[in-house]
């Protein structure tokens, strides 16, 4: 049994992140942010750090403990000032952070690409908006179309529901979100889940994200914390 | 919605508004809802009917709000409101999300609409000026469901315009809209124009034509807008 991707706390297993490292980080309103692993990573000596993740954070917690601690140099994501992601909108005011917003599909699509191996791809969402803006745009099919490149990271930091211990993931409800894709898109995931069971328990079929996806897997510290949505 | 009087007091509330638009979906059609309005539609569709509200946060049937301390935190619309699931709900990541969305697997997006032109773009996502509003999942939807039924005030609070020629604000997808449920009017977007199906009760096809950029269409007097009291 392979089990050296279990870690034994959110801090070792963010301990190697580096300065201005790019990081997918998974969740979608309050469900499925790993929010131990960005505790940790708040405490954490890496800064400059590239963050692509679905909003510019909600209330105190999830991204906004590292806009906080001023660890983000810059932003990527679909949706900036929602009321709640006060914390990223002061920094951005203040010229202190960057934003880059994209359509939310558009996203998940160009993670999924650096995955998957994709060098580009034609997509109809965004034409005639601001998000076409300098990028190559055609015809095909008789449909207009924009051209996007793939969104890899450096880390992935995901949250899933249960990890066997050789990186198998399962994720629950509305909770997998971004993270299944971002999993498949840096050299290095990082995966707070909050049971680790032995390999086998999750049946092949039942399995979401392969282990080959994993890289370290660690149980939340605390289980109950929680992003305001 | 506006400062005139008249139209103020024979315009839809926005429950009405949803019941409109409710009725005017198609059964068994796969409906994204957006937010705002759009959310208080659900209400007003009968189970029976097959209609499957889907998510682009990754679920397939979602059902009713939760009892009071029955939400589960891992069950939330794109709203981020908790949400139950119905039988036979699915539920998924962000890429089969919006592969279902630009695949052209959803009938219909209903969105609140800022702006929307003659041709049927839509702006929704943002005013200008710095630091406000957010794409999110709008340009993906607008430019991926098969059809885009538009909900909005007719006019602004100050009484301008919102049904123009050409958007001022940023767009979200241009030539989309197919429908366009407002406060006073249901309008149908045609290869030849903008084309006024409904009227709000009380008012007349120029009252509506006063308080719009482009010239509507019509063939004879347009249908009076269903209110809550019509059964």
């Amino acid at each position: 049994m392979t089990s050296d991707k279990v870690y034994p706390s959110s801090r070792a297993a963010v301990a190697d992140i580096p300065d201005g490292a790019t990081i997918l980080l998974g969740g979608f309103g309050g469900a499925g942010i790993p929010e131990n692993l960005l505790v940790a990573m708040a405490d954490h000596p890496a800064r400059d750090l590239t963050v692509v993740t679905n909003h510019a954070g909600f209330g105190e917690r999830g991204l906004a403990v590292l806009l906080r601690q001023g660890k983000v140099k810059k932003i990527i994501c679909s949706y900036a000032f929602h009321r709640s992601a006060f914390v990223f909108r002061e920094l951005y005011l203040e010229g202190k952070i960057e934003l880059e917003q994209l359509p939310q599909g558009t996203m998940a699509e160009r993670i999924r690409a650096a995955g998957a191996g994709i060098s580009a791809f034609y997509t109809p969402t965004g034409v005639g908006t601001q998000a076409a803006e300098g990028k190559e745009t055609r015809t095909i099919n008789g449909r207009d179309v924009v051209l996007e490149h793939p969104l890899p990271g450096d880390v992935a930091v995901i949250k899933a529901h249960r990890a066997d211990a050789m990186g198998n993931l399962t994720y629950r409800g509305t909770a997998a979100n971004f993270n299944p894709v971002m999993a498949t898109a840096a050299p290095l995931t990082i995966v707070e889940v909050e049971e680790i069971v032995a390999p086998g328990v999750i049946a092949p079929e039942s399995v979401h994200t392969p282990s080959i996806y994993v890289q370290r897997v660690v149980r939340g510290e605390d289980l109950d914390l929680r992003s305001e949505t | 919605m506006t400062s005139d009087p008249k139209l103020e007091s024979c315009a839809l509330k926005p429950a009405d508004i949803a019941r409109r638009v409710a009725a005017e979906l198609p059964d068994g059609a796969v409906v994204n809802l957006g937010i705002g309005i759009p959310t208080l539609v659900g209400n007003y569709v009968d189970a029976g009917r097959g209609v499957m509200f889907m998510a682009e946060n990754g679920i397939i049937g979602a059902g009713p709000k939760p009892e009071p301390g029955e939400e589960d935190k891992d069950y939330i619309n794109a709203s981020r409101e908790p949400i139950t699931t119905l039988p036979g709900a699915s539920v998924f990541g962000h890429a089969d999300a919006f592969a279902m969305i630009r695949g052209g697997h959803i009938d219909i997006a209903v969105m609140g609409a800022l702006q929307v032109s003659a041709q049927g773009d839509l702006a929704n996502w943002t005013v200008p000026g710095v630091g406000k509003g957010g794409i999110g999942g709008a340009m993906d939807l607008a430019a991926g469901a098969r059809e885009v039924y538009a909900i909005m005030t007719h006019t602004m609070k100050d009484g301008g315009l919102k049904l123009l020629e050409e958007c001022t604000y940023p767009l979200t997808a241009r030539r989309v809209v197919t429908k366009l449920f407002t406060d006073i009017a249901f309008i149908e977007f045609t290869p030849d124009g903008p084309f006024l199906r409904e009227v709000a009760e009380g008012l007349t096809i120029e009252d509506v034509q006063a308080v719009s950029e482009p010239a509507l269409l019509t063939n004879g007097p347009p249908g009076a807008l269903m209110r809550e009291e019509t059964p």
